[in-house]
């Protein structure tokens, strides 16, 4: 049977396939589907886990007592399960652990382009690389039997567009794996320094094997076509070569890491030109110029950004002639839905002038005009320890104009220890966690906020202002962010107190919540004043009728959920609620 | 040994209208055609109003995802203005344009940053074949603001070959079944909008 999926549910199929026991992972663009699509097989036990750390941390307990099991996380999430991922390395598996990485090149929704092949090499796991649906399915099954038998984990990479593209898939079995159980192995897995140098000697050695299987791998293989152009590439860069260079000979890598010797060298001899087509880093190209092979690479094909056809071809061909030049168009980017409350908040921190550090999820969208009240955006949970950092630096007069902005569920990834760490050392922090009870940015997964669990059954709530007066905070509020007098109020005393404070702003996302009846503008009494417009919603508009002699500021009926932010920004109560339903509403 | 028998579509508009929808109904009706077919879209941040746009290729042999720029046979626009943004997508000869009769502005115009491009429909007109489709009348007529989506690609089914039943059980597949038949007359719909 086949059918048609995209890369993650491709890997979802595969897990399944593969007999995985468990899973767990934390939601992050382009990985999120992968864990929701496992989530729908009843036989595999799968969790949102608070992060990445935590997540690979279980399915390596998991791994420990013979079970599969998979983690699968964006490429930043790696950086934050890095800790126990080198030391999998060494202590080794039991059942097979797959660790999938999905990278972001060009930064659809990322804060940076990093190539995680480089964590392969780092960490000595092997790395497969699958170029479309069907390889990502196959790959994820031959990453648990590759890590069983060589007793590593395994690294899975996907980029984007191997992640978020569908392909047809030939559709397999489930093979049952039978959980051996647990035996007690101190030498492998209690990695204390003593154990930790006999391990690392295996580790090496288990490099060499890994190499020689790599050669032997049957999707590293020669496509031979002409041989005046040999072309070494892998993942999705294989399926854009294909399409510019037709009748090219191809060396087409699966598992890239370690890279299989023989075959390139066997390859290399046999083509007049070797080009590398890769991706991002360097990767390939350096191993193959290690081996003293003569090949053209970075120096042609740009480092930063997606490859694509159109950027392979430019680069190494003569680019289309064309007329057809892009028009300069206005940009659209993101912006915080209708009725979003997350809202309302920014749009005091703007007007009080105040210095917010910010964080990951939806709200950094708050960073854009008009609202523009954001500074920095590092990384999950940065906000906090960026902010306690600034006071620091400065002084308890700067934290009286600062302030710490988050998200419900990054306050759960990465934010109470830093929370905990401001109370400890006598910071000034004013926290803001903006808690709209979902992670919202990647469509909607549950926290330990929300006491729901992966497969929809209740587990227990956890909810932060425990966790927050737990930490030792004093000065807890919980405030509705639909009231702009309230929130300003709020923020105010918050500022003025002495010592840490935290201000939860309740209220759920807009795209779970059934929209109000929406309002509309009185067009008679609308002076055209524009202050509106400084909420930044989608729903207002400015226009410009003939007949009068002002603007006109207008509410579309479609867009607008009756949130009223915007009756409270109007002094002159232009803004009325609409009398008459849209059909289908 | 290019293969010369691809049909290249992408289909864009603003994230909220029912892109990735329509796209999983168009690639299932090339699957239900027994041909090789892929797409490519970007999701995430892109579910918050910002532009979206999916690649659809579908033929005998498909490599990349992705369709390079100037090779685009239709683009299947639920927005003029994004229509717009990907037009030098379009081959140089023969390209069509299906683009939905709407004007959704962009924060950068809304806030007076910017201007919506003017004489829009005038400039589509210079790339390719256009067909401007009173898509949001129609479904105001179905009474339902959400098949909107579903009439456009009523419309651009009429330049593929596909067979009616392959179209059906598409939809069938990728729409909740409460909901089939609501689209079923909203695609044959899209389909009369282009005979009118």
């Amino acid at each position: 049977m086949k059918r048609l999926l995209s890369g993650n549910q491709a890997v979802a199929r595969g897990a399944w396939e593969a007999g995985c026991n468990v899973a767990a992972a934390y939601p992050g663009t382009p990985s999120t589907e992968i864990l929701e699509n496992i989530n729908r097989y009843p036989e595999i036990y799968t969790e949102w886990a608070v992060n990445e750390k935590v997540a690979l941390e279980v399915v390596a307990g998991a791994c420990f007592t013979g079970a599969r099991a998979l983690t699968a996380m964006k490429h930043v999430g790696v950086n934050v399960a890095a800790d126990p991922m080198f030391t999998m390395a060494y202590s080794g598996v039991t059942g097979g652990l797959v660790i999938v990485t999905a990278d972001d090149p060009g930064m659809w929704s990322s804060q940076d382009e990093q190539d995680n092949r480089h964590y392969g090499r780092h960490a000595k796991i092997p790395v497969l690389e699958p170029s479309d649906s069907n390889e990502a399915k196959l790959f994820t099954i031959l990453a648990f039997d590759i890590s069983e038998k060589f007793d590593t984990p395994v690294l899975l990479r996907l980029t984007t567009r191997i992640c978020h593209s569908v392909t047809i898939v030939e559709f397999g079995k489930r093979k049952e794996h039978k959980i051996k159980g647990y035996v007690k192995d101190i030498k492998k897995r209690l990695v204390l320094p003593a154990h930790a140098r006999i391990r690392h000697r295996i580790v090496e050695k288990r490099l060499i094997r890994l190499s020689r299987y790599s050669d032997i791998f049957p999707y590293n293989k020669i496509e031979w076509g002409k041989k005046s152009l040999g072309i070494i590439t892998s993942g999705i860069s294989y399926q854009y070569a294909k399409e510019i260079f037709p009748d090219a000979s191809f060396l087409k890598l699966s598992f890239t890491y370690p890279v299989p010797i023989k075959l390139i060298r066997k390859f290399a001899r046999q083509v007049k030109r070797l080009v590398v087509i890769e991706e991002g880093d360097p990767i390939l190209e350096n191993e193959i110029k290690v081996l003293g092979i003569k090949v053209t690479g970075k120096d042609k094909i740009p480092l930063c950004g997606e490859l694509t056809p159109k950027v392979i071809r430019d680069s190494l061909k003569r680019p289309y002639k064309r007329t057809k030049k892009p028009l300069r168009a206005p940009a659209r980017p993101p912006v915080l839905c209708p009725g979003c409350p997350h809202r309302g908040v920014f749009y005091v921190i703007n007007k009080l002038k105040l210095t917010a550090t910010g964080d990951i999820g939806c709200y950094t969208l708050g960073a854009l005009p008009p609202l523009n009240a954001m500074d920095t955006c590092i990384c999950m949970g940065a906000s906090v320890t960026n902010a306690h950092g600034m006071e620091k630096a400065l002084g308890a007069e700067f934290s009286q104009k600062t302030v710490a902005v988050l998200g419900d569920s990054t306050f759960y990834h990465s934010g109470i220890t830093g929370l905990v760490n401001a109370v400890y050392n006598k910071g000034n922090l004013n926290l803001f966690i903006l808690d709209n009870h979902t992670t919202a940015m990647t469509g909607h997964q549950p926290h330990p906020g929300t006491g729901r669990l992966a497969k929809g059954e209740a587990g227990k709530r956890v909810p932060p202002e425990d966790i927050v007066k737990g930490a030792g905070v004093e000065f807890v509020k919980i405030i509705n962010p639909d009231s702009l007098k309230e929130v300003e109020e709020a923020i105010k005393q918050a500022l003025a107190f002495d010592g840490v404070t935290v201000l939860i702003f309740r209220k759920p996302c807009a795209l779970l919540t059934k929209p109000k009846p929406p309002f509309r503008i009185d067009p008679e009494l609308c002076n055209g004043c524009r202050l509106c417009l400084r909420l930044g919603c989608p729903a207002i508009s400015l226009t410009f009728p003939k007949e009068k002699k002002r603007p006109l500021a207008v509410i579309d009926q479609g867009l607008c959920v009756g949130c009223g932010l915007c009756v409270q920004m109007c002094p002159r109560k232009a803004i009325v609620l609409s009398k008459e339903k849209e059909n289908g509403k | 040994m290019e293969n010369k028998k691809v049909t290249n579509i992408v289909i864009c508009g603003v994230g909220g209208q029912g892109i990735i929808l329509a796209s999983n109904v168009l690639c299932n009706a090339a699957f239900n055609e027994r041909l090789d077919v892929k797409k490519s879209e970007v999701h995430g941040m892109a579910q918050r109003g910002g532009s979206v746009i999916t690649h659809v290729r579908f033929g005998e042999k498909v490599y990349s995802p992705l369709i390079e720029e100037g090779k685009v046979d239709f683009i299947l626009a639920f927005e003029k203005l994004e229509a717009f943004r990907y037009l030098h997508y379009l081959k140089e000869k023969n390209g069509v344009i299906i683009v939905n009769d709407r004007e959704i502005p962009p924060m950068s115009v809304l806030v007076g940053a910017d201007t919506y491009p003017a004489d829009i429909t005038k400039k589509l007109k210079n790339y390719g074949e256009l067909h401007l489709v009173p898509a949001e009348k129609t479904a105001r007529e179905l009474k339902n603001s959400r098949t909107v989506n579903i009439i456009l690609l009523g419309v651009l089914s009429t330049f593929l070959n596909f067979k009616t039943r392959s179209w059906h059980s598409a939809l069938k597949s990728c729409i909740k079944e409460k909901f089939v038949e609501l689209n079923i007359s909203a695609f044959d719909r899209g389909r009369a909008l282009r005979r009118e």
